[in-house]
Protein backbone atom coordinates (compact mmCIF):
# COMPACT_ATOMS: atom_id res chain seq x y z
CA UNK A 1 0.00 0.00 0.00
CA UNK A 2 2.67 2.47 0.90
CA UNK A 3 0.44 4.91 2.18
CA UNK A 4 3.44 6.40 4.24
CA UNK A 5 5.59 6.47 1.17
CA UNK A 6 6.61 10.42 0.33
CA UNK A 7 7.41 9.44 -3.21
CA UNK A 8 5.79 6.66 -4.80
CA UNK A 9 8.97 5.27 -7.17
CA UNK A 10 6.57 3.43 -9.90
CA UNK A 11 9.64 1.78 -10.58
CA UNK A 12 12.02 3.78 -12.01
CA UNK A 13 14.93 5.28 -10.96
CA UNK A 14 14.87 8.72 -9.89
CA UNK A 15 16.16 10.79 -13.14
CA UNK A 16 13.33 8.56 -15.16
CA UNK A 17 10.56 9.04 -12.59
CA UNK A 18 11.22 12.89 -12.65
CA UNK A 19 11.56 13.42 -15.77
CA UNK A 20 8.27 11.62 -16.92
CA UNK A 21 6.31 13.05 -14.20
CA UNK A 22 7.29 16.44 -15.30
CA UNK A 23 6.52 15.32 -19.08
CA UNK A 24 3.23 14.29 -18.37
CA UNK A 25 2.56 17.52 -16.30
CA UNK A 26 3.59 19.75 -18.95
CA UNK A 27 0.80 17.29 -21.21
CA UNK A 28 -1.43 18.00 -18.58
CA UNK A 29 -0.96 22.12 -19.01
CA UNK A 30 -0.94 21.41 -22.44
CA UNK A 31 -4.41 19.28 -22.53
CA UNK A 32 -5.90 20.37 -19.19
CA UNK A 33 -6.84 16.45 -18.99
CA UNK A 34 -4.84 13.10 -19.57
CA UNK A 35 -5.69 9.81 -19.17
CA UNK A 36 -2.76 7.51 -17.32
CA UNK A 37 -2.20 4.96 -14.82
CA UNK A 38 -4.24 5.43 -11.15
CA UNK A 39 -0.68 4.74 -9.97
CA UNK A 40 0.69 7.88 -12.22
CA UNK A 41 -2.00 10.05 -11.79
CA UNK A 42 -1.61 10.48 -7.91
CA UNK A 43 1.85 10.88 -8.34
CA UNK A 44 0.93 13.85 -10.38
CA UNK A 45 -1.15 15.56 -9.18
CA UNK A 46 0.71 16.94 -5.94
CA UNK A 47 3.77 18.23 -8.01
CA UNK A 48 0.61 19.52 -10.69
CA UNK A 49 -0.35 21.30 -7.16
CA UNK A 50 2.83 22.39 -6.36
CA UNK A 51 3.90 23.98 -9.51
CA UNK A 52 0.38 25.73 -9.48
CA UNK A 53 1.24 27.09 -5.91
CA UNK A 54 4.35 28.27 -7.03
CA UNK A 55 3.09 29.97 -10.36
CA UNK A 56 0.84 31.85 -8.54
CA UNK A 57 3.13 34.03 -6.76
CA UNK A 58 4.45 35.54 -9.78
CA UNK A 59 8.04 36.41 -8.86
CA UNK A 60 11.07 35.76 -11.25
CA UNK A 61 11.85 33.30 -8.34
CA UNK A 62 9.06 31.78 -8.60
CA UNK A 63 8.79 31.50 -12.50
CA UNK A 64 12.40 30.14 -12.46
CA UNK A 65 11.49 27.43 -10.12
CA UNK A 66 8.70 26.26 -12.66
CA UNK A 67 10.61 26.43 -15.55
CA UNK A 68 12.82 23.94 -13.90
CA UNK A 69 9.69 21.22 -14.26
CA UNK A 70 8.13 23.36 -17.06
CA UNK A 71 10.64 22.93 -19.78
CA UNK A 72 8.52 24.12 -22.30
CA UNK A 73 7.91 27.38 -23.22
CA UNK A 74 4.42 27.56 -25.25
CA UNK A 75 3.60 25.68 -22.40
CA UNK A 76 5.43 27.53 -19.69
CA UNK A 77 3.45 30.93 -20.92
CA UNK A 78 -0.15 29.15 -20.96
CA UNK A 79 0.62 28.42 -17.51
CA UNK A 80 1.36 31.76 -16.46
CA UNK A 81 -0.92 33.20 -19.11
CA UNK A 82 -4.43 31.00 -19.12
CA UNK A 83 -4.14 28.64 -16.22
CA UNK A 84 -3.22 30.51 -13.69
CA UNK A 85 -5.47 33.05 -13.65
CA UNK A 86 -8.19 30.53 -13.53
CA UNK A 87 -7.22 29.64 -10.03
CA UNK A 88 -7.30 33.19 -8.95
CA UNK A 89 -9.64 32.24 -6.44
CA UNK A 90 -8.30 28.48 -5.24
CA UNK A 91 -5.34 28.40 -2.48
CA UNK A 92 -5.25 24.46 -3.35
CA UNK A 93 -6.49 21.42 -5.08
CA UNK A 94 -5.98 22.65 -8.67
CA UNK A 95 -6.26 18.80 -10.37
CA UNK A 96 -8.34 15.71 -9.57
CA UNK A 97 -7.87 12.20 -10.35
CA UNK A 98 -11.15 10.05 -11.53
CA UNK A 99 -10.67 6.68 -11.42
CA UNK A 100 -11.60 5.37 -15.35
CA UNK A 101 -11.75 1.41 -15.31
CA UNK A 102 -8.98 -0.85 -16.12
CA UNK A 103 -7.43 -1.24 -19.58
CA UNK A 104 -7.28 -4.37 -21.62
CA UNK A 105 -4.16 -6.32 -22.17
CA UNK A 106 -2.56 -5.55 -18.30
CA UNK A 107 -5.63 -4.61 -16.44
CA UNK A 108 -3.95 -1.68 -15.10
CA UNK A 109 -6.49 0.64 -13.73
CA UNK A 110 -6.52 4.15 -15.58
CA UNK A 111 -7.38 7.42 -14.77
CA UNK A 112 -7.98 10.88 -15.56
CA UNK A 113 -6.08 13.74 -14.18
CA UNK A 114 -7.73 17.27 -14.76
CA UNK A 115 -7.15 20.71 -13.80
CA UNK A 116 -10.10 22.58 -12.33
CA UNK A 117 -9.93 25.31 -14.95
CA UNK A 118 -13.30 26.09 -16.94
CA UNK A 119 -13.78 23.43 -19.65
CA UNK A 120 -12.95 24.92 -22.97
CA UNK A 121 -16.08 24.83 -25.64
CA UNK A 122 -15.46 22.70 -28.00
CA UNK A 123 -18.66 21.90 -29.46
CA UNK A 124 -18.00 24.58 -31.90
CA UNK A 125 -14.96 23.22 -33.57
CA UNK A 126 -16.41 19.91 -33.72
CA UNK A 127 -19.35 20.83 -35.75
CA UNK A 128 -16.76 22.97 -37.92
CA UNK A 129 -14.72 19.94 -38.19
CA UNK A 130 -17.82 17.63 -39.18
CA UNK A 131 -18.87 20.29 -42.12
CA UNK A 132 -15.07 20.31 -43.35
CA UNK A 133 -14.97 17.14 -43.64
CA UNK A 134 -18.63 16.61 -45.25
CA UNK A 135 -17.13 19.91 -47.67
CA UNK A 136 -14.27 18.11 -48.35
CA UNK A 137 -15.88 14.51 -48.73
CA UNK A 138 -18.05 16.16 -51.56
CA UNK B 1 14.97 -29.73 -7.64
CA UNK B 2 12.83 -29.99 -5.09
CA UNK B 3 10.12 -33.02 -5.87
CA UNK B 4 7.04 -34.20 -4.07
CA UNK B 5 7.86 -36.99 -1.78
CA UNK B 6 4.21 -38.77 -2.27
CA UNK B 7 1.37 -38.67 -4.00
CA UNK B 8 -2.02 -36.35 -3.08
CA UNK B 9 -5.38 -37.77 -3.33
CA UNK B 10 -7.75 -35.85 -5.68
CA UNK B 11 -9.82 -35.04 -2.48
CA UNK B 12 -6.77 -33.34 -0.92
CA UNK B 13 -6.56 -31.06 -4.27
CA UNK B 14 -10.52 -30.35 -4.28
CA UNK B 15 -10.66 -29.46 -0.62
CA UNK B 16 -7.77 -26.60 -1.59
CA UNK B 17 -9.25 -25.29 -4.03
CA UNK B 18 -12.82 -25.03 -2.69
CA UNK B 19 -11.32 -21.85 -1.19
CA UNK B 20 -10.70 -20.54 -5.07
CA UNK B 21 -14.00 -18.36 -5.42
CA UNK B 22 -15.06 -15.44 -7.50
CA UNK B 23 -16.78 -12.50 -6.43
CA UNK B 24 -19.52 -10.47 -8.24
CA UNK B 25 -18.33 -7.46 -9.16
CA UNK B 26 -20.44 -4.40 -7.66
CA UNK B 27 -21.60 -2.04 -9.59
CA UNK B 28 -23.87 0.75 -9.51
CA UNK B 29 -26.84 2.20 -11.64
CA UNK B 30 -24.97 5.53 -13.32
CA UNK B 31 -27.25 8.39 -12.62
CA UNK B 32 -26.97 9.59 -16.09
CA UNK B 33 -27.83 6.97 -18.66
CA UNK B 34 -28.91 4.08 -16.23
CA UNK B 35 -26.77 1.92 -17.28
CA UNK B 36 -24.17 -0.26 -15.05
CA UNK B 37 -20.78 1.34 -13.82
CA UNK B 38 -18.56 0.48 -11.50
CA UNK B 39 -18.67 2.71 -8.09
CA UNK B 40 -15.88 5.89 -8.00
CA UNK B 41 -15.75 5.18 -11.91
CA UNK B 42 -16.53 7.34 -14.55
CA UNK B 43 -18.94 5.88 -16.60
CA UNK B 44 -17.87 3.84 -19.66
CA UNK B 45 -21.07 4.07 -21.59
CA UNK B 46 -21.75 8.00 -21.30
CA UNK B 47 -18.36 9.57 -20.00
CA UNK B 48 -20.30 11.29 -17.12
CA UNK B 49 -19.42 11.31 -13.47
CA UNK B 50 -20.73 13.48 -10.99
CA UNK B 51 -23.59 15.00 -13.13
CA UNK B 52 -21.09 16.25 -15.92
CA UNK B 53 -19.35 15.12 -19.02
CA UNK B 54 -16.09 14.24 -18.22
CA UNK B 55 -15.16 12.12 -20.79
CA UNK B 56 -16.49 11.31 -24.14
CA UNK B 57 -16.78 7.60 -25.19
CA UNK B 58 -14.01 6.58 -27.63
CA UNK B 59 -12.26 9.68 -27.62
CA UNK B 60 -8.30 9.41 -26.98
CA UNK B 61 -6.86 11.73 -24.28
ZN1 LIG C 1 -23.67 6.59 -17.85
Amino acid sequence: MGHFDKVKKLGRTKSHREAMLGNMAMSLFQHRMIKTTDAKAKALRPLVDRIISTAKKDTLAAKRQVAKTVKNKEVFKKLFNEIVPQFADRTSGFSRVIKLGVRRGDGAPLSVVELLTEKPKKVDDKKDKKKKKAASGK
Amino acid sequence: MALPKRRHSRARGRKRRTNWKITTVNVVECAHCHQARLPHHICPQCGYYDGREVFAPGQES
